[in-house]
């Protein structure tokens, strides 16, 4: 295997090898706890992991193992001024998203001013024709995002990523925050780290907004598709984090365009659901007949607007990455701003002459699916083998409109703790965002590391882990 | 409450009931075990009691044939296929957690994972500490479960549903080792007030944890009319049928809901029995009979409370209560 050999940016120290200054009184107290200390905190956290069962089940291994994602001890550090930048530029891409989305259900504007072509959006797989037309609260259809941003120079960030469907992670967020507090309390009596514990609150204020029209005290609820789902522990940490019901398809009915849930009581009216169901599988008279997962004729409640679902039917069309090509377009055509965060270039496959480019460069390029995700099915070209690069090479030939390509970025490294002590390992981001009647978020992530040297995947999938993020005052 | 995690919260309640029950059976007989049997007894006598007791006799013999000591311990405490060994009843209750999580205190799920991983961890290990240390263990966690259940949940329908499943479970065990054990025991009285006769009856006090206050409250020798009021009329005494059906009653009373009426009623008509009964009454019906027709109102109350709170039949499907396990 190749190393990747390219330069990168190291969170810790500049070119020097001198402390950045954010990092200074961590660095500090790292001088004086050495790495078997950090080895036993690290032991300790694993056993609170296990012990609280925030595990995962991994698809396609034996039935019910349930794994844990390792949870790296070394905290990840922005300065405040560097996240206010960062938050400001995330913000503005969601609202330009939720923007697109309204558009293209409705008046259609940025295809009539040829922005983008027709073809892209209503061609796209994942463009949900029931939707045409339908007003949803606030016009918001992505709830919740989580931006996967990576850095590659001091002020340099770029979205790798935009996941509007049913993005997962923001309970290792907590979970890591509470465990480092456990950890290290002196740390946090050193730092000044902004809270990031209020998340649920700000869920639950933005799903409350988000009601059907009329509804001042809606009955809300997060519907997962079971204890079996990977991110099953989420779900129900999300659901007890805002004392609502975690509830499965077939807790729900519809009745009259309405949805209720099967109480001890009687049915209860539902107006509010979070669903970490995909739109395949969420109501098999309207999709997928097959799914168990589902509610008959939920989406025909959605239309009628009795209930909301976040996030709303239809997203996905936005965060495919064949349209996130066209983002700081629409940042620009909705809210005439110059785009503060830099999409990575990208070929489209689709494209003859990227094509073309692409085949030429596959080693040195990354090359994913357009729908693909976790880190599943893609290409890193520097760190594959010939073999490897034949084979996808074929894969690409059957199908180019299923891929886009981009260069291997250089992203950050940040200090973390592996068998020869404490090395820099490759990181990235994601912030979750809440769009309701106003866009909140906290200051703080899911910092994802790739654990082996030099490896740039950071999906739990593939072996990454986590970290605790920290936004301190500069 | 939605039906569905109230089911899970019953349950879940009476699998760890199940477990500290099946502990307390098993325990017994193996202190019974080391005692010398002044009957023809033979060594398969005394081990079916308790695969009589937990009603899984057939299901053992058709595996292991005869009750031997090493084959019904191990049946029914790591036996991963059967579904009243220990093992599974601890596995069901961490499944059932799990499915409701969001419903029960960070408390009670840690209590509930932790159990589960070690009691996997028990089953792998050939060099444990021994039947009485994993017996006392059990009944350890079950003791902590309730005791953090007690200590950390609301007061609301969620912890009624918990008290439902416990005590209906609980109310269950009691009479079936009353109903087996008097059975076995009544054939070898031979002079009341022996010492085989003490330390048998004994030990079946023991199971219950009412050996301490069957002395404080009678301060007499152990006689089998005195055990069986005991252990069914005596509100007092924590396991006690009597004691059972007022939580089971308390608890249906905290729990609103149109169509629980015939679940109330055949539990107040069952408490009143036992509120109001006599023990020479019990005996003169005949004491096998007696807990025959309670065992058969409590799980015809069973039924009801599946049928009334935990199916999801609100559209008229009617759902049988197919998780009874």
């Amino acid at each position: 295997m190749m190393k990747n050999t390219t330069p990168f940016y190291n969170e810790m120290t500049d070119l020097s090898g001198d402390i950045r200054p954010i990092y200074q009184r961590y660095a500090d107290w790292l001088r004086v706890n050495d790495s078997a200390t950090l080895e036993r905190k690290g032991r300790e956290a694993e056993l609170l992991f296990r012990r609280l069962g925030i595990t995962f089940a991994v698809y396609g291994e034996a039935d019910g193992t349930e794994r844990l994602i390792p949870f790296d001890v070394v905290p990840r550090i922005f300065g405040g001024t560097e996240w206010r930048r960062l938050e400001t530029g995330i913000k503005q891409r969601v609202k330009a998203l939720n923007a697109f989305l309204h558009d293209i259900y409705h008046d259609q504007e940025i295809l009539k001013a040829g922005v983008i072509e027709r073809e892209q959006v209503l061609g796209n797989a994942m463009y949900c024709k029931e939707m045409q037309g339908v007003d949803l609260p606030n016009h918001v259809y992505a709830h919740i995002a989580g931006i996967d941003i990576v850095r590659v120079a001091e002020n340099d960030f770029y979205v790798l990523e935009d996941n509007l469907r049913t993005p997962s992670g923001v309970s290792y967020m907590l979970e890591n925050r509470r465990t480092m507090m456990r950890l290290f309390p002196e740390l946090f009596a050193q730092h000044q780290v902004e809270p990031v514990e209020h998340y649920p609150l700000m869920l639950l204020d933005t799903l409350r907004e988000s009601a059907p029209l009329g509804i001042d005290d809606p009955v809300i609820v997060v519907l997962t598709p079971g204890a079996y789902n990977s991110a099953y522990f989420e779900h129900a940490f999300i659901a007890s984090q805002m004392g609502v019901e975690l509830v499965e398809g077939q807790d729900l009915f519809v009745q009259d365009q309405r949805v209720y849930m099967h109480t001890t009581e009687g049915p209860q009216q539902v107006h509010v659901i979070y669903r970490r169901v995909d739109d395949d599988f969420i109501d098999p008279r309207a999709f997928r007949s097959d799914s168990m997962l589902g509610v008959p004729g939920l989406i025909g409640a959605y239309r009628a607007g009795h209930v909301s679902l976040a996030n709303g039917i239809g997203a996905g069309v936005a965060d495919d990455k064949s349209t996130y090509l066209f983002v700081p377009d629409m940042i620009r055509f909705y809210l005439g701003e110059t785009p503060i965060l830099q999409n990575v270039p990208t070929y489209r496959l689709g494209l003859k002459d990227d094509l073309a480019y692409v085949l030429e460069h596959l080693d040195e390029l990354v090359v994913k699916e357009v729908q693909g995700s976790g880190g599943y099915g893609m290409l890193v070209g520097p760190t594959s083998t010939q073999t490897e690069i034949a084979h996808y090479r074929e894969r690409i030939l059957l199908d180019p409109h299923n891929f886009i390509a981009q260069p291997t970025l250089a992203l950050s490294a940040c200090p973390t703790l592996v068998d020869q002590g404490v090395a820099p390992r490759h990181v990235d981001l994601r912030p979750f965002v809440l769009s309701g009647k106003e866009i909140r978020m906290v200051a703080g992530g899911l910092t994802r590391v790739a654990l082996k040297e030099s490896s740039l995947i950071v999906n739990s999938s593939q072996g990454g882990g986590t970290k605790d993020t920290w936004v301190l005052e500069d | 409450m939605l039906s569905r995690t109230a089911e899970n919260l019953y349950w879940m309640a009476r699998h760890i009931e199940r477990a500290e029950n099946t502990a307390r059976i098993l325990d017994v007989a193996h202190r019974s075990a080391l005692l010398p049997l002044d009957i023809e007894a033979t060594e398969a006598y005394l081990w079916y009691a308790p695969l009589n007791i937990t009603g899984c006799a057939e299901a053992y013999e058709s595996r292991y044939g005869l009750a031997r000591n090493d084959a019904v311990t191990h049946f029914m405490t790591f036996d991963a296929e059967n579904p009243c060994s220990i093992y599974c009843c601890l596995k069901a209750a961490r499944e059932n957690a799990r499915a409701v999580r969001g419903a029960i205190t960070q408390e009670m799920w840690e209590v509930i994972n932790a159990t589960w991983l070690e009691v996997t961890r028990r089953s792998q290990d050939t060099t444990g500490d021994g039947n009485a240390d994993f017996f006392d263990w059990v009944k350890d966690r079950s003791h902590l479960f309730r005791g953090v259940t007690l200590g950390t949940i609301l007061k609301d329908i969620t912890l009624s549903f918990i008290r439902l499943g416990t005590f209906l479970e609980r109310a269950d065990n009691t009479a079936r080792i009353l109903d087996v054990k008097y059975h076995i025991l009544l054939p070898s009285v031979t002079d009341i007030g022996g010492a085989a006769d003490y330390y048998q009856w004994g030990s079946l006090l023991k199971s219950v944890s009412a050996f301490e206050a069957y002395r404080k409250i009678y301060r007499d020798v152990i006689t089998p009319s005195k055990v069986a009021e005991l252990l069914i009329l005596r509100d007092d005494m924590p396991r006690s049928l009597h004691a059972c059906l007022n939580e089971v009653e308390a608890a249906l009373s905290q729990i609103n809901g149109g169509s629980g009426h015939e679940a109330r009623r055949l539990a107040g008509e069952s408490h009143a029995t036992l509120h109001f009964g006599r023990i020479d009454d019990v005996l003169l019906q005949g004491l096998h009979q007696y807990l025959t027709c309670f065992l058969d109102t409590t799980a015809q109350l069973g039924r009801e409370i599946g049928q009334a709170y935990l199916s999801r039949n609100h559209l008229g499907r009617f759902s049988s209560m197919s998780k009874v396990a």
